[in-house]
């Protein structure tokens, strides 16, 4: 089967301060019809960013180079109707319903209005798939949660909303950018549930996009690790989980709070995160940071590399593969 | 029934709002200096039995606040009491010349509204020459003062073009709306600018807003974008100003009126001002205040159908 989104070298540079800062250097993705994949990183990895550069969706004056490929069809050069078209495809949920909702309009305006301006429904239709995807999300009284305004329904139930109307437009492809992040705990659980089977049934490809390796591992059938705008290391989940094979991945694994061990203190990951613009040219981005970093790893910048049926980005991968820690079996 | 409790406190500040300010109107045109028996008596010196006479029949020897209570009473009735420079009825002086500021107001409201949220619109949804010529234009516009502007028009427009006569208010539909033309757009030019200024602001920061992110990525045509999401959302911030800028239409009007010779509110209350024709000042006063208090009721209005977000509110409090 060919892919359904294949990404090549994708780089983008945003304006900051005067000049073009790079935010993404050079990802590389693959991924296949129904397949999910989890993106995890710390803030200012470009996890959102890749996304937006799949959506077109990045900020005014951003430079985008590579390429990115949606069923076959190069994406990156989309104008007007035929980006309209592409992004009718790929359906975004994202963090934030509160504020990614039009708060003057109605439920049902929000969640019909793009399958009526793309002339493949009529109103009627719209409302009677609209009423079945609440129903889907398990909203009660679908009918008349349609009349009501945003700031009358919960965060939770408003990510519903987003949910189903993310999948109106019968998309192949859904971007998740941390769609439980701003909800509480409970609600989290609710929610990511009837994402994961909602895009089951329908044979959905998705990007999830979190901060959280464990719940992208739950989800996603391959998990890919972002640092300082790279993918340091893809690999399947149950791989990434168990047998990382990316110091910033063990680190991310180990920094979780467990509750079968009692432990004086966190494991947090020594420093701070690098911004994208501020990695270094000719070094691997984490050595800063690194347990293990040697003099190879201040030298030269690692490559992606594939190992063990996924890729990672350690120059010294060879000596500490195995040795790394992940999540006990 | 929340609509029912939302229209009753609007309509309890409206009359908190009426009554502070006549008294304040009140207290101020009393409190001025200068007395009002030399109005009365045209700088003569008057004999004291003429004094009292007049004292008496004014009022003037009653405390202060039985004045004002009085007064308001009878404005309440719409009796603001008799002129005293012309002994007519301060009511029927107003409704003499109510009706030409309305006409002139209601004109330079239209051009607000049409070219300053125009303007707005363009600046705001183009970017590159449109938008750097209205910000020009419309700092032009904030810099002139309504008298100069007035000068100006009337330079170019009666005296070099002769497209517009100089002064008066006309006869007839046509001869109004020749006559109210320069005027109008004297009043108008400064609000222009600042309605134009917050519309483009206003647009600018909904285009930058996440829900229109999410609009756009489902792929919904420009044009729908901007009247659905951005301008849509956007009409609150300009309600608010435009409301703002018209209800002070009236009070501006007295320059205009005074520039262009025209016989309204405005033109009366700087006349009468400066007669010490104290009644009149105070029934203009108040008139001015009225109007601006019901332009902002129906801004009130137009939030409620403007923002959802303000019914329920309404329903909680």
């Amino acid at each position: 089967m060919s892919a359904l989104l294949e990404i090549d070298d994708l780089v983008v540079r945003l304006p900051v301060g005067g000049a073009l800062r790079p935010v993404l250097r050079g990802i590389d993705l693959r991924l296949d019809a129904g397949e999910a994949l989890g993106l995890v990183g710390e803030s200012g990895s470009g996890k959102s960013m890749t996304a937006r550069a799949i959506d077109r969706l990045l900020p005014r004056g951003a430079e985008t180079s590579g390429s990115i490929r949606f069923d076959g069809d190069e994406v990156t050069t989309l104008r007007g109707a035929d980006l309209r078209r592409f992004r009718r495809e790929v359906s975004m949920v994202f963090q934030d319903p509160r504020s990614h909702i039009n708060p003057v309009r109605r439920i049902g305006d929000f969640m019909t209005e793009a399958v009526i301006a793309h002339g493949t429904m009529s109103r009627r239709e719209a409302t009677a798939l609209a009423i079945e995807l609440l129903g889907a999300v398990r909203i009660t009284n679908p009918t008349e949660r349609l009349h009501r305004f945003p700031h009358e329904l919960s965060g939770g139930m408003l990510q519903r909303v987003m949910i189903a109307s993310a999948l109106m437009g019968s998309p192949r492809l859904l971007l998740a950018d941390e769609p439980t992040t701003a909800l509480d705990v409970t609600t989290q659980a609710e929610v990511m549930a009837i994402l994961d089977e909602l895009r089951r049934e329908r044979g959905l490809a998705m990007i999830f996009i979190t901060h959280d390796l464990e719940l992208a591992a739950a989800v996603c059938d391959r998990t890919a690790v972002m640092y300082a705008g790279q993918i340091v290391e893809i690999n399947t989940s149950r791989h990434i989980e168990h047998d990382p094979l990316h110091p910033y991945t063990s680190a991310l694994l180990r920094s979780r709070p467990r509750i079968d061990v009692t432990m004086t203190r966190l494991e947090a990951i020594p420093g701070q995160p690098l911004s994208s613009f501020e990695a270094p040219d000719g070094a691997c981005a984490f050595a800063g940071r690194c347990p293990h970093a040697a003099d190879a790893c201040v030298t030269a910048a690692p490559p992606l590399v594939d190992v063990d049926g996924g890729a990672t980005r350690c120059s010294r991968v060879d000596e500490l593969r195995g040795t790394l820690h992940g999540v006990d079996t | 029934m929340s609509m029912f409790r939302w229209a009753l406190t609007r309509l309890a500040r409206l009359v908190a709002a009426l009554l502070i300010s006549s008294f304040v109107i009140f207290s101020a045109a009393s409190l001025a200096p200068g007395s009002p028996l030399a109005a009365l008596s045209n700088g003569r010196t008057l004999p004291p039995e003429q004094q009292e006479q007049l004292r008496v029949r004014f009022h003037l020897d009653d405390p202060f606040l039985l004045r004002y209570v009085k007064w308001l009473w009878n404005a309440v009735q719409g009796d603001f009491g008799v002129s005293i420079a012309s002994r007519d009825d301060v009511s029927r002086l107003i409704s003499g010349r109510i009706w030409i500021t309305g006409q002139l107001v209601l004109y330079a409201s239209i051009l607000i509204l049409v070219i300053g949220i125009g303007l707005g619109l363009l600046a705001g949804l183009r970017r590159g020459a449109a938008d750097s010529s209205v910000l020009v234009a419309t700092a032009l516009f904030a810099a002139v003062p309504a008298f100069v502007a007035a000068t100006l028009l009337t330079i170019l427009f009666v005296t070099e073009l002769g497209w517009f006569p100089a002064l008066g208010e006309g006869k007839g539909f046509v001869g109004r709306i020749e006559h109210l033309t320069l005027p109008a757009i004297s009043l108008a030019m400064a609000s222009i600018a600042i309605v134009a200024r917050v519309t483009r602001a206003a647009v600018r920061e909904e285009f930058g807003r996440e829900h229109v992110q999410t609009a756009e990525s489902r792929g919904i045509p420009r044009r729908q974008l901007v009247r659905r999401h951005v301008v849509r959302n956007a009409a609150v911030p300009i309600t608010t100003v435009s409301g703002l800028t018209v209800a002070s239409l009236f009070a501006l009007s007295a320059i205009v009126e005074r520039a262009f010779s025209i016989n309204g509110l405005g033109s009366y209350l700087v006349r009468a001002a400066g007669t010490k024709d104290i009644a009149v000042v105070q029934g203009i006063s108040m008139v001015i205040v009225v109007a601006f208090v019901v332009v902002n009721l129906l801004v009130d209005v137009c939030y409620l159908v403007l923002d959802p977000r303000i019914r329920t509110a309404g329903d909680r409090r």
